[in-house]
Order: structure tokens, then C-alpha cells, then sequence
């Protein structure tokens, strides 16, 4: 692989785990879900580049299904969703906003640690994106934790899930790839955006996790 | 042979595939849930058909001693649950919990699990076996949600997002897999063929193993319901259909710590990487403990033997964690009798939280007084559960205890501790809803005594005598897994 090819893996690669950061301290739900299309636009890019890159015509497929899918239909489907409910307010941290980007760093630096430590010096490309995936998949892990509200669960759930695809596209000649976004598309389209934000919203007239906690194992 | 040779293989897979696709569109809830019991039967037919024939072995598809013990009990426990769920569903119909709709949506999505859990675990691809787990978690969370109440959407959100964390770090850990493999069996299909990466794993980078096995223990752990882990199980068991809580205590969790133990195969098998029996064997016993002590406080009859689940998957996870022949044996035989044990005692507790219009356990009183059957079915259950003897569970704790004994004697104090509080626990509830005076409820129960009898007989039997094949089965597949 030559030097500027190297680079611009990398710069998406990173740029991936940036716009990761500027979801962490959005808070008003419009916002989250642009700022999450413009994670699914870099990421299609990135795979796109590795499908370039690698020769590999099927991962221009998974670059496809990031683009059409995560970058288009799921944004302005929630974003519906969000304005037919009438719950564009601002989404409440359980963790202020400075204790999360903090934790953010740590789990970055974590994550780097772990990875450069573990994959030989051979293989600096698929080592550094292991690392950057790595990242992007604790920081969409840390943003389901520290919001309450259903819709920016999910979309730290399919931040998370950029992350896996970019890890899987970074993995020269993996196979099933296609296969495992797909499973993926599915995952998230089906319960989330179907069942479930219908029925809670359906049942709560809100889309607040708390209003869940009401019913907390079995206590009476 | 014909060109139209027998494939077992791929009847386990069509089969469930075409009835759940054929179920989806039967609108008569009487003879759907027909076709359901006879799929299922043949399911079990031609997976039993696997002793005899063994089907031949591909980059996708592995049938070995190991996994055809999984395949057995899975299609077996699956059929006598079918035939529990055609009484189960009979009722929730007549008192208007269900709707002809939803037991079309229901039909078709129990045999679409059945087909994700064969695809599982019949994959020798451990890309195929991760998307056959998602498929899984996803149609029980369709049916966990499927009475619609704010505690069932509450438990099927919960169940939802844990799985898929549980599934996401589990994908995270195959591309681990895959990339230390790629190095020594080279790009494409070979590197996440399991067959090819078990002869050649001894080469692979140690540590890059090292860090996969801690992603997809955390996964699929979190799949087959480990202490820290566990948080959407008692809520998915108790507020699911019964036929669903039976399902996911007997089988998905077995199906999950199928794939953590194809994985402790490869770790076992690379001399540099860490062993992955003390980690196993930590989560285990902190699973049985927890779980024992949280059995104290269950006010719901579901959740405390859901509970009871977490705990007996903690045994199975410390058995195989501690390994050998003796350990290993133990933990496949308890894993058995466990699923045998455990789907047996849903059944009963369907019917009974039917007959007495609760789950609640305050509310549930002088059951053999009021329904004999039940009431006894209950106790047995909940004895065989508890490990008394002479039931199958006891000579599996037993071994177990005995091993640990044997070996590491600081960690049986621990284990004994566990069993025994769980063990007081269960004793604790089950004598204040077998005995007493009884509680109103409905006189006649439609339950069907067939499938709690065929289990709790099976516990029984192997509980007095285990066959001579059977031990020599068991003994061999515990000497492949190390």
C-alpha cells in the first residue's frame, strides 16, 4: 500500500471517531441525527475507500447500504418519528457533558493501548483502523449509557455499529461482510424504527427511558 | 445413495424455515399450532437421524460429537415445548390476551428461532454462527414484546438493548478472530472456517487471541446470561409467553455457550494464549452466588426461575472452565438435565400461573390441593431443580462438586456454599405455594401432562441410571473439549 493511500484510510478513519465525539455532546435531537448522518457519510466513504483500495467490488456494497440506509433512510425516518411526536426538546445526560467528553478521551486512549500493543508491527494499517474501531465502539457503548432518552439510545447503538462495519471493512478479505452489515440493517430497521419506538411512543407518549423505569424488576 | 439422499443437515434448516414461512400466512390458530407440534417432531426426527448418518462437513456447515449433543436436545426440548405452547396459547386466547393475529406473528416466529438456533449451531463459519445468534435474539425479542404491556415492551427494550451490545462485542471479537487468523491461513472464506482454525490456531498471534476471547466471552456471556450481564433475563422470562421462557432457558442459552465453547477450543488449543478456564470458571461461580442470594427476594414466580436459570448456567460456565474429563462431563451432562429440568418446570408454571390468574408467588398457594398434577409436577420440578436426589440434576452437581473437590478445594468452598443457598431458597417458595390453604382460582386447567411427564421422566431416569452409551458419548465429547 503506498503512503497517500495509507493516509487517507487513516484520515477517515479518524475523521470517524471525531464526528463519534461530536455526538457524545449534542443535545437537541435534530442535531444527534444530522451529526449521525454525517457519521454514516464518512463511514461509507471510508469502506468505499478500503473497497478501492483492497480490490474487494463487495465491500462497495456494505459502502452502499451505509450510505442509502444509514445516511439517508434511518435520519429522516427518526427524524418523522421525532417531529410527529413532537418531542424535539433537549435530551437529558445522565453524565454532564465534560464528565463524558473526558471519559470519551479515556476510552480512546484505551482503546489505542489495547490495540497497538496486540496486532504485530506488520500490519500497521489494519492495526491503527482496529484501533480507531475500537474507539468508535466505546464511545457509541459510552453514549447509550450516559443518555436516557430511547432515540439517542439507538443512535448510539448504530454509531457503535459504524464502528464494527469499519473494523470488518479494515480487515483485508474478510468474508461475510456484506452479509454481517446487512444482518445488521435489519437488526436496527426492524426492532427499532418498527416495533419499538411505535409501541413505547404508543404507550408513554414519550420516548424517555425513564418512563420504562417506572416498572423495576419486581418490586411492588 | 439417490441423487435424493437423506440430508439431515438441510432438513433441520428448510424445515423450520418453509413452516415458518407457511405458519406466517395460517390464520387458523388450531391447526397452526398443529403444523408448529408436527414440524417440530420431525425437526427432532431428523436431527436424531445424525447418530446414525453423520452428514458431511463443509466451510459452512460442521456436525461433530460435540455440537450434535447441542442439535439433540435443542429439536428435542423445542417439539415437547410446541406441544406445551398448543395448551398454553388455547387459554391466553380464550381470556383475550392474545389475538388470532398475534398467534400467526407467533407461530412463525417460534420455528423462525428454531431455525436460527440450528443455523447456529450446525455453522462452521463463525461469521454464519454470529448472524444465526443475532437472527435468534432477534425473533425472542419479537415474542418477549408480544403481549404488549408496559412491563413486556419494558422487558423486550431491555432484552433488546443488551443482546445487541452482548452481539455487537461478539461480532468485535470474530474480526479479532479473523485477524489473527489471516496472517496464517491467509484471506477470504478459510480464516473464519472454525474446522481450519482450530488445525492451524497453534500458529496465531497469542494476543490478538487473547483480546478476541475477552470480546466474545463478554458477548455471547451475555447471551447465556452470566452475573454482570444478566440484566434483561428475568425480565425477558417473566413477561414473555411461558412457551418463550421455557425456550430461552432451555435453549438459546445453550446456544450461546456453544459459541463461547467452540472459542475456548481454539484458545485451549494455542499454547501461548491465556487460558480461558479461570475466566470462565470466575464468571461462573460469581453468576451461581449472585443468582442464589437474588433467588431470596423473587416475589414472581417466572423471575425466580429465571434466576434459578442464571444460576445453573453459572454451574455449566464454572464446569467447563474448570475442564478435564471429569468437569467437562459434569458440565455437559448438567447442561442436559438442566434444559430437561428447567423447560419442564415452565411448563408446569404456565399452567399454573394460567389456573391462578398470577404470577405472583404470595398469590399462588395449596397448589396440590387445588391442582394436584400441577401442584406435584411443581414440587418434583422444583426438587429435581434444587438437586435432591435421585434426580439427574443431583448426580451432575455431584460430579461437579467432586471434581472441584478433587483439583482446586478452595473453589469447591464457594461452589457448595451456592447450591446450598440456592438450594434453600427454592425449598423456601415451594412450600408456601405447594401446601396450605389453597388460593381461588379457576377449577379446570387445560394443562397437558405429556411433555412436564416426558421431561422430569427423562430427569429421573438419568437421575438412576444413565445408559452405558450415553456415558461413553458424553465421556468422549468431554475429552474433546480438553
Amino acid at each position: 500500500m503506498t503512503g497517500l493511500s495509507f493516509d487517507i484510510s487513516h484520515l477517515l478513519a479518524g475523521a470517524l471517531v471525531l464526528v463519534s465525539f461530536l455526538l457524545l455532546y449534542q443535545n437537541r435531537l435534530f442535531a444527534l441525527l444530522n451529526v449521525f448522518a454525517l457519521q454514516a457519510v464518512v463511514l461509507s466513504l471510508s469502506v468505499a475507500w478500503q473497497a478501492y483500495v483492497q480490490a474487494a467490488p463487495h465491500l462497495y456494497v456494505t459502502a452502499a447500504i451505509a450510505l442509502a440506509f444509514k445516511a439517508i433512510i434511518i435520519p429522516v425516518a427518526l427524524h418523522r418519528i421525532i417531529a410527529r411526536l413532537g418531542i424535539d426538546r433537549d435530551v437529558e445526560n445522565v453524565v454532564g457533558i465534560g464528565p463524558t467528553m473526558l471519559a470519551g478521551l479515556a476510552l480512546v486512549a484505551l482503546s489505542v493501548v489495547v490495540m497497538l500493543r496486540v496486532v504485530s508491527e506488520a500490519d500497521a494499517l489494519a492495526r491503527e483502523d482496529l484501533a480507531f474501531a475500537l474507539s468508535v465502539v466505546l464511545l457509541g457503548m459510552l453514549m447509550m449509557v450516559v443518555r436516557r432518552n430511547a432515540v439517542s439510545m439507538v443512535v448510539g447503538f448504530m454509531s457503535l455499529e459504524n464502528g464494527l462495519i469499519l473494523a470488518a471493512a479494515g480487515a483485508k478479505g474478510m468474508p461475510l461482510v456484506v452479509e454481517i452489515s446487512v444482518a445488521f440493517s435489519v437488526l436496527v430497521a426492524f426492532t427499532v424504527i418498527g416495533v419499538f419506538l411505535f409501541r413505547i411512543s404508543e404507550r408513554f407518549e414519550t420516548v424517555d427511558a425513564r418512563a420504562l423505569d417506572r416498572f423495576q424488576g419486581d418490586r411492588e | 445413495m439417490t441423487a435424493f439422499a437423506f440430508d439431515g443437515v438441510t432438513t433441520i434448516l428448510a424445515l423450520p424455515a418453509a413452516t415458518a414461512a407457511l405458519l406466517a400466512f395460517l390464520p387458523r390458530y388450531r391447526v397452526s399450532a398443529f403444523v408448529n407440534m408436527v414440524s417440530a417432531f420431525a425437526t427432532f426426527l431428523a436431527a436424531s437421524s445424525f447418530f446414525l448418518i453423520k452428514p458431511a462437513s463443509g466451510p459452512y456447515v460442521l456436525v461433530d460429537d460435540l455440537n450434535i449433543v447441542f442439535i439433540v436436545l435443542n429439536t428435542f426440548v423445542a417439539f415437547t415445548t410446541s406441544v406445551f405452547s398448543a395448551s398454553y396459547i388455547a387459554h391466553e386466547l380464550e381470556i383475550g390476551r392474545l389475538t388470532p393475529t398475534h398467534l400467526r406473528f407467533y407461530h412463525a416466529m417460534y420455528q423462525a428461532l428454531l431455525f436460527a438456533m440450528n443455523l447456529a449451531l450446525v455453522a462452521n463459519n463463525i461469521g454464519l454462527m454470529w448472524v444465526a445468534i443475532e437472527m435468534a435474539t432477534l425473533t425472542t425479542v419479537a415474542m418477549v414484546g408480544i403481549y404488549r404491556t408496559n412491563e413486556a415492551i419494558e422487558a423486550a427494550w431491555k432484552y433488546f438493548i443488551l443482546g445487541s451490545v452482548g452481539i455487537a462485542l461478539a461480532l468485535f471479537g470474530t474480526i479479532l478472530v479473523y485477524m489473527a487468523a489471516r496472517p496464517v491461513v491467509g484471506e477470504g472464506l478459510d480464516g473464519m472456517v472454525w474446522t481450519t482454525l482450530i488445525a492451524r490456531v497453534p500458529e496465531f498471534e497469542p494476543a490478538l487471541l487473547n483480546l478476541a476471547f475477552v470480546f466474545l466471552l463478554l458477548g455471547y456471556g451475555t447471551k447465556v446470561g452470566l452475573a454482570p450481564l444478566h440484566a434483561w433475563l428475568p425480565d425477558a422470562h417473566a413477561e414473555g409467553p411461558t412457551p418463550i421462557s421455557a425456550v430461552l432457558s432451555g435453549l438459546l442459552l445453550n446456544v450461546a455457550l456453544y459459541a463461547v465453547l467452540r472459542f475456548k477450543l481454539l484458545l485451549d488449543a494455542n499454547a501461548n494464549a491465556i487460558a480461558p478456564g479461570p475466566l470462565m470458571a470466575t464468571l461462573g461461580i460469581v453468576s451461581l452466588i449472585f443468582a442464589a442470594f437474588m433467588l431470596y427476594r423473587r416475589r414472581d414466580i417466572k423471575r425466580l426461575f429465571a434466576f434459578s436459570s442464571i444460576e445453573h448456567m453459572g454451574i455449566i460456565v464454572f464446569a467447563f472452565g474448570m475442564g478435564g474429563p471429569l468437569a467437562n462431563f459434569a458440565g455437559l451432562l448438567h447442561m442436559t438435565m438442566h434444559s430437561l429440568t428447567k423447560s419442564a418446570i415452565f411448563f408446569t408454571v404456565g399452567h399454573i400461573a394460567q389456573a391462578k390468574g398470577t404470577q405472583k408467588i404470595a398469590d399462588i398457594r395449596g397448589l396440590t390441593v387445588s391442582h394436584p398434577t400441577l401442584g406435584w409436577s411443581l414440587i418434583l420440578g422444583v426438587f429435581a431443580i434444587a438437586g435432591l436426589p435421585p434426580l439427574g440434576i443431583f448426580t451432575s452437581e455431584f460430579l461437579v462438586v467432586s471434581s472441584t473437590f478433587a483439583r482446586a478445594p478452595w473453589l469447591a468452598i464457594p461452589l457448595v456454599f451456592g447450591l446450598l443457598l440456592a438450594f434453600g431458597a427454592l425449598i423456601l417458595r415451594l412450600q408456601g405455594m405447594a401446601f396450605g390453604e389453597p388460593t381461588p382460582g379457576e377449577k379446570h386447567s387445560t394443562a397437558s401432562p405429556l411433555p412436564i411427564a416426558a421431561h422430569l421422566g427423562l430427569v429421573l431416569m438419568a437421575g438412576l441410571y444413565l445408559p452405558p452409551p450415553l456415558v461413553a458419548w458424553f465421556q468422549h465429547v468431554a475429552a474433546l473439549l480438553r
